[in-house]
């Protein structure tokens, strides 16, 4: 009975083991690297909001309450379909690209998953930025910094400290929301591993538990690791 | 364009048949949720380590893991481990036969886990002046429970609940994956059916999004009520 457990896990083409490291791998690389963009559609989309033009702001508060009321399956559905094939025809009608140009799904589903926690980061990072005291800004204006040294030598510092938290926890739960991309059946990141282990050898507890365990196990790296940051980024306040 | 409008237009009615679903499914793993995270929140902050051990090992894994991932381990994995067709021939065969179920149990214990911890730190903030004067004019320590401590509790986290319940309404959509024909499961059959790509998930998201601003605006009454205090109005 344990020895059988011992042979599923084991590595090469009869066990599954080397199967799950590589869904490991790749459930790391897909949240690695949505988080990477949403972090950027964050900032974009706060600049937006913040901005003093009123279009910018109606198309961040758009995109803000619309993705954070849509089920995020819903929303990784619509942008892996819908977006990358309207701009795959643009980029075509364009003249870019050559024709049956097709975007690789890896970057069409980490696009889907990004544009989903960019909402919730922009939310964050707003916050963040509006908890940063107005004289501090205005100090800098007045020994003479260019607005770009003003962000990133007083608003940058200064905002992380409110911002860490929250995007700690965004992080987490991008790395939960990277099994939806299971669901396309396109990526042998964790859950679609685990699906396709147990469908094969029917030990569906078996082989769920141990991708419940993999994840469990991002998330207790992940929150040791962000205990360390937020102490290091608030050695200044204790 | 005008008739991808239709398309999407004429999607909606089987839709916002599906809606009652879905409002059941928030519902019932809701109202769970909250008891179970009730029950949670007391046993984490027990000082009996039977208690408090357990709950906070449920409560890590249960916020650690995906929900997908919970929702297919249930779904496939009872089926196992309950002995042969023993579920076939129960009294639960006619409950278990389909992903309802399955999605009710799978949603309900996740909700209350996260419940779990927002109402673990409310009762643990609740001020320690309240239960010494209701300790002073005599409450037992379960009237205390339930006349000071856990009314303060649920007052103060109400918010934090309220957008909890718009997570687990979202959440609800995950349940289309085990054969639960909800609002998602739905529209996607219909996807299969149509060979429409687009037009039902579009139509789906306009009614997800209209459930989603009516849902908030019934909780915003109910949570300023809550705080008449606080804008010091009694």
């Amino acid at each position: 009975m344990f020895l059988t457990y011992i042979d599923y896990m084991g590595w090469g083409a009869k066990g599954w083991g080397d199967e799950f490291f590589f869904g490991f791998l790749m459930t790391l690389k897909i949240s690695l690297s949505a988080y990477a963009l949403a972090l950027l559609f964050g900032f974009l989309a706060t600049a937006a909001k913040l901005s003093t033009n009123w279009f910018l702001r109606a198309m961040a508060v758009t995109y803000t309450t619309v993705v954070r009321s849509l089920p995020e399956i819903l929303m990784v559905l619509i942008v892996y379909f819908t977006v990358a094939g309207l701009a795959e025809t643009a980029l075509v009608k364009a003249g870019l690209v050559d024709k049956g140009f097709q975007f690789d799904p890896f970057w069409a589903a980490v696009f889907a998953l990004a544009f989903v926690s960019g909402a919730f980061m922009t939310e964050v990072l707003r916050a963040a930025r509006l908890a940063v005291p107005e004289g501090q800004i205005e100090s800098a204006t007045a020994v003479g910094m260019s607005s770009m040294q003003i962000f990133r030598r007083v608003i940058l510092p200064q905002m992380m400290r409110h911002a860490i938290p929250g995007m700690g926890n965004l992080w987490l739960s991008v790395t939960k929301d990277s099994a939806i991309v299971a669901v396309l059946g396109a990526f042998s990141e964790l859950l679609y591993t685990g699906y396709r282990a147990a469908a094969a050898t029917r030990e569906y507890v078996f082989f769920y538990g141990v991708t419940a365990v993999l994840f469990l196990l991002i998330t207790l790296v992940s929150v040791a690791v962000l205990q360390w940051m937020e102490r290091h980024l608030n050695r200044g306040y204790v | 364009m005008i008739q991808f409008f239709n398309n999407v237009v004429s999607w909606l009615p089987e839709l916002l048949a599906a809606t009652p679903l879905t409002l059941t499914l928030t519902l019932v793993a809701g109202i769970c949720g909250l008891v179970f995270g009730t029950l949670l929140a007391l046993a984490r902050l027990s000082d009996s380590l039977v208690l408090s051990m357990p709950a906070g090992i449920f409560m890590f894994v249960m916020r650690g893991t995906p929900l997908l991932v919970q929702l297919y381990l249930i779904y496939y994995g009872l089926g196992q481990i309950l002995p042969g067709t023993w579920v076939r021939h129960s009294f639960l065969w006619p409950y278990l036969r389909d992903g309802f179920s399955y999605a009710v149990i799978a949603l309900s214990m996740n909700q209350a886990a996260y419940n779990g911890e927002v109402l673990r730190g409310a009762i643990r903030s609740v001020p320690k002046g309240q239960i010494e004067a209701s300790v002073a004019i005599g409450m037992t320590s379960f009237q205390v429970l339930t006349r000071v401590r856990l009314p303060l509790a649920f007052r103060d986290c109400l918010p934090v609940l309220t957008s909890d319940i718009i997570i687990l309404l979202k959440s609800t959509a995950l349940v289309s994956t085990i054969t639960v024909l909800e609002l998602m499961g739905t529209a996607r059959m219909i996807q299969r059916e149509s060979l429409q790509i687009y037009e039902p998930l579009i139509a789906c998201g306009l009614v997800y999004f209209a459930v989603v601003i009516v849902l908030t605006n019934i909780m915003r009454p109910i949570e300023s009520r809550l705080t008449r205090f606080r804008r010091g109005n009694t």
